[in-house]
């Protein structure tokens, strides 16, 4: 393997870099994480503790038996085990579209349905080795090891398919103006979910698919237990939670080697910035492209994997909602920064948790966990409205 | 314009091949008037789409009847057929569709809907042509409710099941119950009547909420447990309810479960795992039984099984059912119409005018509003963790009960 | 008045078409022969599709534009009723062509004339269809009612007449959304844009669904039923009788009346929106519109109020959808959440590009294509092919029995893919649509129909190219 040329000062060693390009981003999602944690738990709190007293609070205390502040708190680690899990994959999904909009200044519309394929690719391969028998009551490793399998091969085939769709619907379009390629990117949207569809039900007859269990996946693990009150705060996590974090930062911080240290990466990154220059120092603008939707495909199709065995159950349309998350998390984050992706990624799985969980009580059910949906639009647009360039973009000039 | 003048021939070109294509016999066949002695009995369910498996067997149902029991009307001269429609649990494309099978004049009965949020508008078109429709699974309310005379159904209602299932939580001592549904017509109105029933009955609610995610449920389990509720109401329909009481045994929860006849197909329990027979356990309610409480089932059971190589999933019998009756009621129409082809009027007031109609789901008779007389009801609770013997799940309950008037 | 189109040239046959009044005979000809066609068939879609294909054939020959509006005006208003009563699909066929291609023309104004990719439009439909569900039915009483449990007897809040009313209270509530929706998009690009106004739409349908707490505005996913319709007033109604009953050959029943008036209705909004959209074409506000929509810098540089100019794109686009939302709830009784979902914001956007971004007779041709497609054309193949399934044919050639095809391969149930398959193919080979705008062919001077790529980007005259930067740094 030759050797990685450094990205900034010349000289330094191979085990400086390396460390650098992998300690950094661990460190980054460790902060993230505890900081936007720490952020959204107090402001929970605070506004639990503002409450106290109101109608809210007796409302609370006359159907829950507990106080609005008790309710908060008891709640407050799940939610937080939960956000995070959940925010991992947007960020993940998110990494396909900042890529492609990083290299292209285009929004993969059908990136939604490329992260539906990886998954539907990978529950099928489970089932069918549930199916040889291979599966059931196995060791621990050898599960993961299968999962490991499922993962691969789901990525391969959604980043395959993000390539076909790229040749088949945008390359005749890179010249067209803007909107023009955004209407395919939406037909190419709408085909492949009835592709899917055409295609497990021909095949399977089924409109869903759910991911057999095997290994200890659904086990639930408990870290701490403590009591609060005549309530038990308890915080446990399931085992696939465990996993689902940890494939992502893996491919987190995988990715931004990739991109930040490699000859590979360098040239993505050239034709991101300029890619007529690019093409002139002698890069092959079409093959890097090609390249970065595989990539950001790969991470769908991961994605994909990951959010079935978390959630179990899949249909053709498990892409959507996802995916917009995925976007608004991307843009919040600031699109075309990968470390935005991942901080967006983050925040937005927190907040939808916590509206999913807090929102009832805290308006006394008159809006109630179905709204959560509708707040990563809300947060895109406040985003958009007020700072563009988002979280961590730099300030960008007037948007034409 | 060269391009203007080749688009308007493309168009002619592709609009003539289209026409050719669509030309396949049965378009042309139905000429000024309808051929004497066809008659067709249209189908309406979700044939596509999450709940296709259900829709599908009611076709087949359906189907089945028209085989089995085609020959008095043969015997009349008239040749009955089925138009099979698939609604894909979407009121749009079924009032299309409605509009369409009231346009044809040979159509004289239809079996449909499965879900009642399309029943209701579709159910209007049928009114205004006098069309009889025979619903096999719409449990809302509001079917019947209007009043209108082509409009039956061989099934209970929400208002009742949803009682139904509050009374049986309060009979095993369930004091706190959390109520949950799907955010669709029929998910909420269940839950609606659930709830409604359990304050009377003196149960806390804790919570009363709607959902329309289908795999995500963490947000809303955490508070839903932290309640501490003794049971929980799910309102909807099995795929999304199976994922959620997975979900909620995994965050620990281990009371009951209840839920509507939305949870009565083999699949349910194929998509939980054993693990929901846990705790408290899991019951679901429904108006159709499992077949083999019916007497005069196991022919039809047989007979499914040897046509579609699969046992009839919940509702099938219903189909069958329904397709009887529109046979039985086009017959006595045109007994009394002189052997011409009955009007859809008289094929309406024959539908009603049924005494104890021998129906393998049991005898049929309808009131004023087009409700059964009586309907039964079943509790039944999940027994085993195999798709395969999900007709031998414990009866908790079974109740006859007439409609509220 | 001049003619539509500038002469002919190419192909021999069109020019002898076009030559002295044969036209007027070759147009009338093929009119007369849709119309007996469909008389004696009343249900055969081929016979429709000839029938309907005359329009086409009337709108692309040259005539005397006098005559054209004449022959538009027996087709739509006496010979469509008589065919629409005998068979009513058909009337609910043109009708939903109506709704759709005044959806579409409102849809055009915004992505079309001023190049605003909205993906939310359907918002507004739902807008205007609630507007009147909430008036029109007895919702008023019912606010503190849970959903589903209304009680016998409940009085409606407004008399059905006051439906008129509420058509125009819609076009300016409609407005306001759209005025509402454009402000925090002002600055956004198209990309951005497009995701916005998607979220927007999901909004207004979550909200709908879910405004049956703490009141019960829009009584949940069961809907809002029944909604008033204005009464047919009493004489009118004989009279027709008297007119229609032996044409048609049966009793014409209240039902079918109702659709033939609200497909009338429809037609006079299509009329009126036409006409609307041309002045607003050919106008300062038309113009200004070209200029944002082909390079915001250099028009605001020149002096167009950019901020104003988009603000009336949306409320006008937003104020034809909101029109329409009344009448699609009067006609159907009953409005639902979902009616309003993503998928009928594509359809209509689909119709726009399929028809031709900023064209008026484009768009109605792609109102008409796309619903034929949807709802006769797929659901015929369905049933021919449900009854070949049910015989014991066997498929030419490859000799397969039709009974063993799978039942899951079946038109009807992916129109998803159709539509997705008409962005893409329609974006790759044919951006200006079927038929393309004037404007954009005057602009031009010759085909629109080059690949854009092909020419090496000589044909992009239509803004920045794809991928440039034009803002520094990330």
């Amino acid at each position: 393997m030759q050797p990685a040329r450094s990205p900034t000062a010349p000289g330094r060693s191979i085990a400086t870099v390396v460390l650098g390009q992998l300690c950094l981003p661990l460190g980054q999602i460790v902060a993230y994480v505890i900081a936007s944690s720490v952020v959204l738990s107090l402001l929970m709190v605070a506004i639990s503790l503002a409450l106290a007293g109101s109608a809210v609070d007796q409302a609370c205390v006359e159907g829950l038996g507990m106080n609005l502040f008790v309710f908060t708190l008891v709640n407050l680690p799940q939610v937080l085990m939960d956000g995070m899990t959940i925010g991992f994959v947007y960020a993940t999904i998110a990494l396909g579209y900042t890529m492609v909009y990083g290299v292209l200044e285009f929004i993969n519309f059908a990136h939604s349905e490329i992260f539906a394929i990886g998954a539907f690719v990978g529950v099928e391969l489970l089932i069918a080795l549930t199916g040889a028998k291979l599966l059931p009551g196995i060791s621990v490793l050898a599960a993961c090891a299968y999962l490991g399998l499922a993962i691969v091969i789901a990525m391969i085939a959604a980043g395959l398919m993000a390539v076909a769709v790229e040749r088949i619907a945008y390359r005749p379009l890179r010249r067209a103006p803007r909107l023009v390629p955004l209407i395919s990117a939406i037909g190419v949207s709408f085909f492949l979910q009835d592709l899917i569809r055409l295609v497990e039900s021909l095949t399977t007859g089924q409109f869903h698919r759910i991911i057999p269990t095997f290994g200890n996946f659904d086990q639930r693990l408990s870290l701490a237990s403590f009591p609060l009150q005549d309530n038990q705060i308890e915080i446990s996590i399931q085992v696939k939670s465990i996993i689902v974090i940890a494939a992502a930062i893996l491919m987190l911080v995988g990715l931004n080697y990739l991109v930040n240290a490699t000859r590979m990466g360098k040239a993505i990154r050239s034709v991101a910035q300029d890619q007529q220059t690019a093409s002139l120092m002698g890069i092959d603008v079409n093959r890097y492209i090609s390249l970065t939707f595989l990539i950001g495909g790969a991470l769908g199709g991961a994605a994909g994997v990951l959010y079935a065995l978390k959630f179990t159950r899949i249909d053709p349309f498990v892409g959507f909602f996802p995916g917009l998350k995925a976007f608004a998390a991307a843009v919040l984050g600031g699109i075309g920064n990968l470390t935005g992706a991942l901080l967006g990624g983050i925040v937005l799985g927190m907040l939808e948790t916590f509206a999913g969980a807090y929102l009832s009580t805290f308006t006394m059910g008159a809006a109630g966990a179905e709204y959560k949906d509708i707040l990563a639009f809300a947060i895109l647009i406040l985003v958009l409205v007020f700072r563009p360039s988002g979280l961590l973009g730099e300030e960008v000039g007037h948007k034409a | 314009m060269k391009k203007m003048s080749r688009t308007v021939l493309l168009s002619m070109v592709a609009g003539g091949s289209l026409m050719l294509v669509s030309t396949l016999a049965p378009s042309m066949a139905g000429a000024a008037a309808p051929v004497r002695g066809t008659v067709k009995i249209a189908t309406q369910s979700p044939l596509s789409g999450g709940q296709s498996a259900l829709g599908v067997d009611i076709k087949n149902g359906a189907e089945l009847a028209l085989e089995r029991l085609k020959g008095p009307l043969a015997e009349l001269g008239i040749t009955a057929q089925l138009a099979p429609y698939d609604d894909q649990a979407n009121p749009d494309t079924g009032v299309n569709n409605a509009k369409q099978i009231v346009a044809d004049p040979s159509v004289l009965c239809v079996v449909g809907h499965y879900n009642s949020g399309v029943q209701i508008p579709s159910s209007e078109e049928y009114h205004s042509a006098g069309l009889a429709n025979v619903s096999p699974g719409n449990t809302n309310p509001k079917v019947t409710d209007r009043g209108y005379r082509e409009v039956s159904r061989i099934v209970g209602r929400d208002d009742v099941q949803g009682a139904v299932a509050a009374q049986f939580a309060n009979s095993k001592g369930i004091k706190k119950v959390f109520v949950l549904h799907d955010k669709t017509a029929y998910g909420q109105g269940i839950a609606e009547f659930f709830k409604r029933e359990a304050a009377k009955l003196g149960m806390q609610v804790r919570g009363f909420e709607g959902t329309e995610e289908k795999a995500n449920f963490d947000a809303l389990l955490t508070p839903i447990i932290a309640t501490k509720p003794e049971a929980v109401f799910f309102g909807g329909i099995y795929d999304q309810a199976s994922v959620f009481f997975k979900q909620a045994r995994e965050k620990g929860y281990k009371g009951m479960f209840i839920t509507d006849d939305g949870y009565d197909s083999p699949e349910a329990i194929n998509i939980g795992g054993p693990a929901l027979l846990d705790g408290g356990g899991l019951y679901y309610t429904t108006v159709a039984g499992p077949a083999k409480l019916y007497p005069g089932t196991a022919k039809f059971q047989s007979d499914f099984k040897a046509k579609y190589g699969a046992d009839p999933k919940p509702f099938a019998a219903q189909g069958y059912d329904s397709m009887a009756i529109c046979l039985k009621a086009i017959e006595a129409a045109a007994q009394k119409a002189d052997n011409k082809l009955p009007a859809r009027q008289a094929v309406a007031e024959e539908v009603r005018a049924l005494k104890d109609f021998p129906g393998i789901t049991g005898p049929i008779n309808f009131n004023a509003k087009g409700d059964l007389t009586t309907a039964k009801y079943f509790v039944i609770q999940v027994t085993a963790a195999d798709s395969a013997k999900w007709n031998d799940n414990a009866i908790a309950q079974t109740l006859d009960i007439a409609p509220p008037q | 008045m001049n003619t539509l189109l500038p002469p002919q040239q190419g192909l021999c046959l069109l020019n002898w078409c076009n030559k002295g009044l044969a036209p007027y005979f070759l147009s009338l000809l093929y009119l007369a022969m849709g119309t007996a066609l469909v008389y004696a068939y009343p249900r055969s879609l081929p016979a429709f599709l000839v029938f309907l294909s005359s329009t086409l054939l009337i709108y692309s020959l040259e005539m005397d534009t006098r005559v054209k509006l004449g022959l538009a005006f027996l087709i739509t208003v006496v010979l469509m009723p008589v065919i629409g009563i005998r068979n009513i699909s058909y009337l609910e066929v043109i009708f939903q062509i109506s709704i759709f291609a005044a959806l579409g023309l409102g849809l055009n104004i915004v992505v079309g004339f001023a190049g605003l990719l909205d993906l939310g439009y359907v918002a507004f439909y739902a807008v205007g269809a609630y507007l009147w569900a909430f008036f029109g039915s007895q919702q008023m009483f019912l606010l503190h009612e849970i959903p589903g449990t209304a009680p016998a007897g409940t009085p409606f809040f407004l008399p059905p007449d006051a439906f008129y009313l509420f058509v125009f209270a819609a076009v300016a509530v409609a407005a306001v959304a759209g005025i509402l929706l454009g402000l925090p998009v002002l600055r956004l690009r198209g990309d951005y844009l497009a995701v916005v106004t998607l979220g927007f739409g999901e909004v207004i349908r979550v909200l709908a669904n879910n405004l049956d707490k703490p009141l019960n505005l829009t009584n949940g996913p069961q809907g809002i039923s029944p909604i008033q319709r204005p009464t047919l007033p009493e004489p009118l109604l004989a009279a027709l009788r008297a007119v229609l009953d032996p044409v048609v050959g049966h009793a014409v029943t209240e039902a079918e009346f109702y659709n033939l008036f609200f497909y009338l209705l429809a037609l006079t909004l299509i009329v009126i929106t036409i006409v609307a959209v041309r002045r607003l074409d050919d106008s300062k506000l038309g113009r200004a519109w070209t200029a944002i929509r082909e390079d915001e810098l250099a028009a605001v540089a020149m002096g167009i109020p950019l901020v104003r100019m988009k603000l009336g794109a949306f409320a006008a686009g937003a104020s034809f959808a909101g029109a329409m939302g009344v009448l699609f709830a009067a006609s159907r009784t009953f409005v639902s959440p979902e009616s309003f979902s993503f998928m009928q914001s594509i359809g209509v956007l689909a119709i726009v590009i399929l028809g031709g971004l900023g064209s008026i007779p484009g768009v109605i041709l792609g109102a008409a294509v796309v619903t034929i497609l949807n709802l006769q054309v797929l659901q015929g193949l369905s049933l021919t092919l449900s009854q070949l399934r049910q015989s014991d044919a066997m498929i030419p050639i490859i000799n397969f029995p039709w009974r063993s095809l799978s039942s899951q391969l079946d038109p009807a149930k992916y129109q998803r893919m159709l539509f997705g398959l008409i962005l893409i193919v329609m974006m790759i080979y044919r951006p200006g649509g079927l038929i393309p705008a004037e404007r954009r062919q005057r602009e031009l001077g010759e085909d629109t129909e080059t690949d854009p790529v092909a020419d090496g980007g000589e044909n992009d005259d239509e803004g920045v190219t794809f991928g440039e930067q034009n803002h520094g740094g990330r």
